[in-house]
């Protein structure tokens, strides 16, 4: 009496001429599952189903998926918060290729991270111990070093699904603001100069899709406000 | 940064500032002829060509017909960049969109300072 229902999207490229959705039905016991326990259920149905998880606990950002319509990490969703009439349907995250089942291929999402640099540039010589930073400069970082990378942001993002090549996503412009926020980057100017095409930055409209599925309750938008403050302020 | 060369800036910060500023200003022009329709409900024609005469009025109306034009082109373009995938399709609607732009431009002018 307790058995969910769930559809699963399965498209295997080897064997499968079009992806499709297959039903489990599943014995919950009646308890407020996650949705990641639902999937290890299922594979215990049918071994081939094919999904990433890692760490079980929302530290690694592996299991991002489309949950009943919505982004989010399987592994910290229960039941609860997602089902609806007793059904649940999961997809692999949108707009990226699927390689397998909810398996994507992550390559775009990573190559718009690679693209704003995600890593501290500094031309003055090293200090002897470490580069110090005050209270107040550190407290600018919180909100932004917290990302996963779990892609939920910008796999819910129309801008990114239209230009993945071209808009970098409200992941890596958060990741982007990370570091021109940090009191120990110099590279400053060179990065907001590689960010203000029409694209890059400029092809967020500001829905908020990403705010609203981030698993870490972050604020990619607030991020790509900050960064058009700072564009302006430096070519005017 | 990626290139682009039929966007209206060239750039998009300055495509963005562009569209908020010319926004504010479509909006104040609009606000102010339906104001001026309803505060005039029996508006004949010599009133409303004498308004027109009015050099404040012709800036005023010109502001806007250049604020549309350039509101339109970054409007549209994002738009074209969005949805069309072909090259060739989108080249050419982006061409159509400036012609027409352009267009309508010249003979908002025309209207307006003309005869």
């Amino acid at each position: 009496m307790s058995n969910l229902q769930v559809s699963v999207y399965r498209y295997n490229p080897e064997t499968d001429s079009a992806p499709y959705m297959q039903e489990f039905q599943v014995d919950t016991k009646g308890r407020d599952l996650m949705v990641l326990d639902v999937l290890h259920l299922m594979k215990e149905q049918d071994s081939g189903l094919a999904y990433r998880r890692s760490c079980r606990e929302g530290v690694c950002g592996s299991d991002g998926m489309n949950m009943n319509g919505k982004n989010g990490l399987a592994c910290i969703t229960p039941l609860s918060d997602v089902v609806k009439n007793n059904k649940l349907t999961l997809r692999p995250l949108p707009g990226l290729p699927v390689i397998r089942d909810m398996v994507v291929d992550m390559g775009l999402f990573y190559k718009q991270y690679e693209r704003i640099q995600p890593y501290l540039q500094n031309d003055t010589p090293a200090p002897a111990i470490e580069r110090l930073q005050s209270p107040e400069e550190r407290d600018k970082l919180d909100g932004l070093y917290e990302c996963i990378l779990c892609a939920c942001c910008s796999t819910s993002c129309p801008s990114f699904w239209w230009n993945p090549d071209k808009f970098v996503g409200p992941a890596g412009l958060l990741q982007s603001y990370r570091f021109l926020a940090d009191s120990r980057d110099t590279a400053t100017r060179e990065r907001l100069t590689s960010l203000e095409d029409p694209f890059s930055v400029f092809r967020c409209r500001g829905i908020m899709n990403c705010v609203a599925v981030c698993p870490k309750g972050l604020n990619p938008t607030r991020a790509i406000g900050k960064i058009r403050e700072m564009l302006l302020a430096d070519a005017t | 940064m990626v290139t682009n060369i039929t966007s209206f800036g060239r750039s998009g910060l300055s495509d963005w500032l562009m569209q908020r500023v010319s926004a504010v200003i479509l909006a104040l022009y609009t606000v102010f002829v339906v104001a001026y329709l309803l505060f005039n409900p029996n508006l004949d024609y010599y009133t409303w060509s004498g308004l027109f005469e009015q050099t404040w009025m012709r800036i005023f109306s010109l502001l806007a017909f250049v604020s549309i034009a350039a509101h339109a082109w970054i409007g549209l373009w994002t738009v074209t960049t969005d949805y069309l995938k072909s090259t060739r399709l989108r080249v050419g609607a982006q061409t159509l969109i400036i012609l027409a732009i352009f267009v309508y431009l010249v003979w908002g002018i025309q209207i307006l300072w003309g005869a």
